[in-house]
């Protein structure tokens, strides 16, 4: 099997005296789908933006193709292809498609001393991206808050791709839509993968992982519980695992098992 | 329960998607309308067609009459365009008013008090106000305070130093004798005086125009060219609106306003965007302060008194979002043109001046209503 395209051992974090993360170890291979579980406060968040490059690890190590990296800041974890797509931070509403597309890389035309927004080619690529995605816009400058939900992270997971990410990180992508912008994201993540991405795919919610993933990683109190391929668990164990087990069975049952 | 489940979920094809029956297509009418200058627009039309019933016999579209309103109409564009570009990049400026008060002291004082070069006071001036516009904007990034109340204690620190700094040299708050200390200098005329003179009296010897037929300045255009902040509004408002919407700079001012920590994630320096645009600010005032003295030949403390609210409600008229995130030069230069029309025009038909406020309030509510729901056509809010 080939090189984990990023690899991160045994990382702890702590803030003050409280232990966020407490040994998470877990690796993404190239077109491999990396479902990060956990429910919440079990340290997913603080793990991703250790991963971002947001938060530097207290301890532990992080793996970019095979040599150490320390990262400064989320530019840094950018520049080394992670690239990071956040539920709500993803876009900016107010702002044109094209706009939100390239902000921070803009194109530029030079038109002699001066260098202006190169709105042709920026709305050309935009357009053909979105389309390689299966989102028809209307036009370009078109606002992102005309967008569903689920399209807004399409066109944050294009802009990563489009900008060369190696490995992507979703947050929470699917919580807050619906069945069929749910569906959606999820054949966009289909689609990325494709193409050779790694993707950590973090979520609460089995059945989405289950839906994409390959490999399940089951964050708990900080912790990382394991690692299990596709076919080696089930979607029960799954939820034990999240919830601690024990009070979540009994909840289950008064439930009739619907969680 | 769950796997199975999922896998046979239907994932929708792109074809599927292309053709999304819920998406109508808007008509190319609509879609020129719908901008943000559009409220400001109508405002404009409104204004004129209504000054030219009551008001056009009166001189008011005379060429003088024109240029009248028309420095007006610049001054308060000056302001707007600051004021402008810094709302969308997501804060305010309430020190605008105090800045032109100081900026006007400080260029006073240094060249006729203290008798150095009116070109090194101008020099002096301009460079004290963008270190303050940058101060405003280092506190309000680095606090993390609202730009709304750091700059509210500016708009007094700066009153209360220039009355001070003001009647501690000279034991008054006027300083006059600017005019004559100015004459010659290499760079005062760019704030002072008119330009194109030439053109004008060219026009009258067409009789496109009207000379003066008595008098001192018998023979002479009525209009004897275009005053120089005239010029400056015009270069200011095309700086702004190529910045802003041509630029990769202009990218940037948008998305700090719109939200502020996407931009950071993707590697927008937005502390740089927003310390610059305070400083720009700054410099707005400046330039109003310094064209303003050499315009009466003096300064004084109590200039620019509720000079940053009068940018304000230009700017908002013109169609920019209180909490940042868009808005447009064209549109607050609209709003300026709207102010200074109203004000003057309310004199030309020799109505209670006092109406101003009525009539721009009135304006001002009927613009932010419009532009609240031309907003939610384009950007899709509910």
């Amino acid at each position: 099997m080939s090189q984990p395209l990023i690899e991160l051992i045994d990382i702890e974090k702590h803030f003050g005296p409280v232990i966020a993360l407490n040994g998470v170890s877990i690796s993404v291979m190239p077109g491999e789908c990396h479902c990060l579980l956990g429910d919440n406060g079990a340290g997913k968040s603080t793990f991703i933006k250790t991963m971002s490059g947001v938060h530097k690890p207290t301890r532990g190590r992080i793996l970019v193709d095979g040599s150490e990296v320390a990262f400064a800041s989320p530019r840094d974890a950018m520049q080394a292809g992670i690239a990071t797509v956040y539920q709500d931070l993803a876009m900016i509403p107010l702002m044109s498609v094209t706009r939100n597309f390239w902000m921070g890389r803009e194109p530029i035309r030079k038109i002699g001393p001066l260098s202006f927004f190169d709105f042709r080619k920026a709305n050309a690529v935009t357009m053909e991206e979105m389309r390689k995605m299966g989102i028809s816009l209307r036009e370009p400058d078109q606002a992102v808050g005309t967008l569903s939900g689920g399209e807004r992270q399409t066109v944050a997971i294009a802009r990563a791709v489009y900008f060369g990410a190696k490995v992507l990180i979703l947050d929470e992508p699917t919580s807050a839509l619906g069945v069929r912008q749910t569906a959606n994201v999820l054949s966009t993540i289909a689609k990325v993968r494709a193409k050779g991405i790694g993707v950590v795919f973090i979520t609460h919610n089995v059945r989405h992982a289950l839906a994409v993933g390959d490999r399940f990683t089951v964050l708990n109190r900080g912790r990382t519980l394991g690692t299990a391929r596709r076919g080696e668990v089930k979607p029960e164990e799954l939820q034990d695992m999240m919830a601690g087990g024990q009070e979540l069975a009994e909840l289950e049952g008064s439930l009739g098992g619907t969680v | 329960m769950t796997e199975q489940h999922s896998k046979t979920r239907p994932v929708a094809s792109a074809a599927e998607l292309i053709a999304d029956e819920r998406v109508k297509q808007i008509s190319p009418l609509r879609r020129a309308l719908i901008r943000p200058e559009l409220g400001a627009i109508c405002g404009t039309i409104l204004v004129f067609v209504f000054f030219f019933a009551i008001a056009r016999n009166s001189g008011m579209f005379a060429p003088e009459g024109v240029l009248n309103w028309g420095v007006v109409a610049a001054q308060f564009a000056v302001i707007a365009v600051g004021a402008c570009l810094l709302m969308i990049a997501g804060e305010f400026d309430l020190s605008v008013g105090s800045m032109i008060g100081f900026s006007g002291i400080v260029i006073a004082l240094m060249s006729v008090t203290w008798q150095y070069p009116v070109w090194l006071a101008i020099l002096v001036a301009f460079a004290i106000a963008l270190a303050i516009g940058a101060l405003n904007g280092y506190l309000v990034i680095k606090t993390g305070l609202p730009s709304f109340i750091v700059t509210l204690a500016f708009l007094y620190i700066l009153r209360g130093l220039t009355i001070f700094i003001s009647i501690s040299t000279t034991r008054q708050t006027i300083i006059g004798g600017v005019r004559e200390v100015a004459a010659g200098d290499p760079l005062a005329w760019l704030f002072g005086g008119k330009v194109l003179g030439w053109l004008f009296v060219w026009l009258a010897d067409l009789g496109l125009i009207g000379k003066f037929v008595a008098g001192p300045r018998a023979g002479q255009p009525v209009v004897d060219g275009i005053p120089i902040l005239i010029i400056w509004a015009l270069v200011l408002v095309a700086f702004g609106h190529v910045l802003l919407t041509r630029t990769r700079f202009g990218n940037w001012i948008f998305a700090s306003g719109g939200d502020a920590q996407a931009a950071r994630y993707v590697g927008v320096p937005v502390d740089r965007v927003k310390i610059l645009m305070f400083m720009f600010s700054a410099f707005c005032a400046t330039v109003f302060a310094t064209c303003q003295v050499m315009e009466f030949g003096s300064a004084a403390a109590d200039r620019g008194l509720l000079k940053e609210f009068e940018a304000i409600i230009s700017v908002v008229i013109g169609g920019a979002l209180l909490t940042g995130g868009y808005g447009s030069v064209i549109g607050a230069a609209l709003g300026a043109l709207i102010f200074g029309v109203v004000q003057q025009g309310l004199f030309f038909a020799g109505v209670e001046s006092s109406l101003f406020r009525v009539f721009l309030g009135a304006i001002l509510l009927m613009a932010v209503i419009l532009n609240t729901y031309i907003r939610r056509m384009i950007t899709g809010e509910r």
